[in-house]
């Protein structure tokens, strides 16, 4: 498959090099760029994919340097975290793009792959905002070149082959100190964010609120615990505390570092999206957005890649929340209406191939609702559930999970590769 | 703490718990509860006296500093030596199965570990991380061990403790034998929630500090389910 759109590729690329890319790229670049828009464009015609990772690995295999080619020009922004990086990212596409076109990695490839692919699809624009899987930000920000780093949260996720949370905080320190130029938008709640970004001159905080403590007890700095009340937290042994936010969510909106406060009206659920949205807000503003500008434009975003999406079928009303640490999960129940609940866990290389994970996730919040549960590691949930106390029924399938639930909502949470069996199933809803 | 209760301790959360270890403390409260036998959990931060006169104490998985970090809180502080003395049982996962021997190593430097069980650990080659599975000693009168490792451990078990389990999926200590145990005390490389797949061995850990020759069997049936997926997958590999 790879060795025939790589030949066509090459033979449509020719034909079409003038007007795809910067007349200032090296040629490499330029056959990589058109190469790789016509590899994704055929895997997305063959359907074999969203073309968001092939076009990008070819690309990046013609000329090692592509990312690097293609960001230069372009004001970039990387969002980078453990978890809301797809929806955060969404966000802060579309309040920067109040200044003009945006290139994005909007289908959550979020790998140099994926960074490639967005930036060859997309031409020449003005601004780039892309989704940076947290292993690869060291490496995207040498590529890349950014104007303005995001630092959203850190906490143990896919822990069978991730690096350990405090050596991820580590690896981000080191390369942003090595970086003054670059604007950190950063999380004040969370003590392992801040203490990789306390080596950056320049760093905008924001409070975003942290749900999951059990990752961050421990000082990185001193390995003196941290202490936490009334939404500050300190270390018992060094002078590492949380610093003052100048953007703040309160209530149903955002205050501003000029203290005004704004409505947040969105399509997503949950406070925690309030807090991806003053994210995006943040890092807006240090392109010269202003929150009252970008705003109008964030209430228009309705779900991410089939995240939030709501599909109507058999008088059922499905909405789907992805869910793939145990942060993501507290927040997720914290989203989903007291209504019948689908719970689905795979456990595939994507997913990573360890659930202990689910036992740091209190699921009681569910006992008020009717529990489904499916999916290829369901056993494992279903004893976790047991020992929980909560009530649940197994099913094989999400056509049985959808027959056994009375008209009207039905909550669907899942990890990720049991999200996008889901997401199949209903057509790859977007 | 009363003395009436089964007191369970988990040692040190905020420096080993990286994988799910809680699910230990939460299943042998629920096994317990489920008797009609009271419990009263404690969680001993790392900054606390470690009591001595609980029953059970679990002591999970974790990163290289923090567990060595707790070695040494553990070695001064003897709370946890005059408790195994006095009779009580322990849980030992992975960096915590570790640091109950001899030594270890952590961040490339070799530590001393509390001596509880006869063994000592080194690095391997390479990382093991995958279904682990063993036949148990037979003494224990235990089903198979079923677990998910993910370690860069190699253990040597001396002559003054016992393998848990020989191996027959997954490497374990060495990739012949898994774990150790001698008394009341047991250590497994099988990571995290341990007994959410061997409820046999927190029903063991419960007769060891209740005295009772049985106890009344629980609805095991989902874990059961759960064993027979996990067996069966460990021996596809």
């Amino acid at each position: 498959m790879i060795l025939m759109v790589w030949q066509l590729a090459v033979t449509i690329a020719s034909g079409t090099l003038a007007g795809v890319t910067d007349g200032k790229m090296p040629l490499i670049a330029k056959v990589a760029t058109s190469v790789s828009k016509t590899a994704a464009a055929l895997s997305r015609a063959a359907g074999r994919g969203d073309g968001s990772v092939i076009g990008g690995w070819i690309g990046l295999k013609i000329d090692p340097d592509l990312l690097a080619h293609l960001s230069s020009g372009r004001a970039v922004a990387l969002v980078s975290g453990t978890n809301g990086k797809t929806t955060t990212t969404r966000l802060t596409a579309a309040a920067v793009g109040v200044l003009g076109r945006v290139a994005t990695n909007s289908y959550g490839a979020n790998m140099p792959t994926g960074h490639t692919s967005a930036l060859a699809k997309e031409g020449h624009t003005p601004f780039a905002v892309l989704e940076t899987d947290e292993h690869y930000l060291a490496q995207v920000i040498d590529a890349t070149r950014p104007k303005v780093v995001a630092l959203l949260n850190l906490s143990r996720d896919q822990l069978d082959r991730a690096k350990e949370v405090a050596m991820m905080a580590q690896l981000w320190k080191t390369k942003l100190a090595g970086h003054p130029e670059i604007r950190v938008v950063a999380n004040a709640d969370d003590p392992m964010v801040v203490w990789a970004a306390s080596g950056s001159p320049q760093v905008t905080w924001f409070s975003a609120g942290q749900r999951w403590h059990d990752d961050s007890f421990v000082c990185p700095e001193s390995g003196h615990p941290i202490e936490r009340a009334q939404g500050e937290w300190w270390c018992t042994g060094c002078p590492l505390r949380r610093p003052r936010p100048s953007w703040v969510v309160e209530d149903e909106g955002v205050i501003d570092p000029r203290g005004d406060w704004h409505l947040v009206k969105l399509q997503l659920p949950g406070r925690v999206n309030i807090g991806n949205a003053a994210t995006a807000l943040a890092v807006a503003a240090e392109f010269g957005v202003r929150p009252i500008e970008a705003l109008p434009r964030l209430s228009r975003v309705t779900s991410i890649a089939g995240r939030y999406a709501q599909v109507d079928r058999d008088g059922r009303n499905i909405r789907l929340l992805l869910a793939k640490n145990p942060a993501s999960w507290l927040e997720a129940f914290d989203m989903a209406d007291q209504a019948p609940t689908l719970l689905s866990i795979n456990a595939r290389d994507p997913d990573g191939l360890d659930t202990s994970w689910l036992w740091d996730v209190d699921f009681s919040p569910l006992r008020t609702r009717p529990v489904l549960i499916t999916g290829d590691r369901a056993y494992d949930l279903a004893v976790r559930l047991q020992v929980n106390q909560v009530p649940f029924r197994h099913v094989l399938s999400f056509d049985e999970a959808l027959r056994s639930v009375p008209p009207g909502r039905l909550e669907v949470i899942a990890n990720y590769t049991a999200f996008q069996d889901i997401r199949a199933e209903l057509d790859r809803v977007n | 703490m009363s003395t009436e209760a089964l007191r369970i301790v988990w040692i040190y959360p905020d420096l080993l718990s990286t994988y799910g270890d809680r699910g230990n403390l939460l299943i042998l409260a629920h096994r317990a509860a489920a008797r009609g036998i009271p419990v009263e959990t404690y969680e001993v931060r790392s900054d606390q006296q470690m009591p001595s006169t609980a029953d059970i104490y679990l002591i999970g998985g974790g990163e290289d500093g923090p567990q060595a970090l707790a070695s040494q809180r553990l070695i001064t502080d003897g709370g946890l030596h005059r408790a195994v003395n006095q009779g009580a049982s322990v849980l030992a996962i992975c960096a915590g199965y570790q640091l109950l021997g001899h030594s270890f190593f952590a961040k490339g430097a070799k530590c001393a570990g509390l001596g509880l069980l006869d063994l000592s650990s080194d690095r391997g080659v390479t990382r093991a991380v995958g279904e682990l599975r063993g036949d148990v000693d037979a003494r224990l009168g235990l089903p198979p061990l079923t677990g998910f490792e993910n370690h860069g451990g190699r253990t040597h078990v001396g002559a003054h403790a016992a393998p848990l389990a020989r191996v027959t999926a997954g490497v374990g200590n060495d990739g012949q034998t898994e774990g150790a145990w001698a008394g009341k005390i047991l250590g497994t490389y099988s990571h995290g929630p341990a007994l959410a797949r061997n409820p046999a061995i927190a029903d063991l850990l419960l007769r060891w500090s209740t005295g009772a020759d049985r106890l009344a069997p629980l609805d095991d049936s989902w874990a059961d389910r759960l064993r027979g997926e996990r067996l069966a997958a460990a021996g596809a590999v």
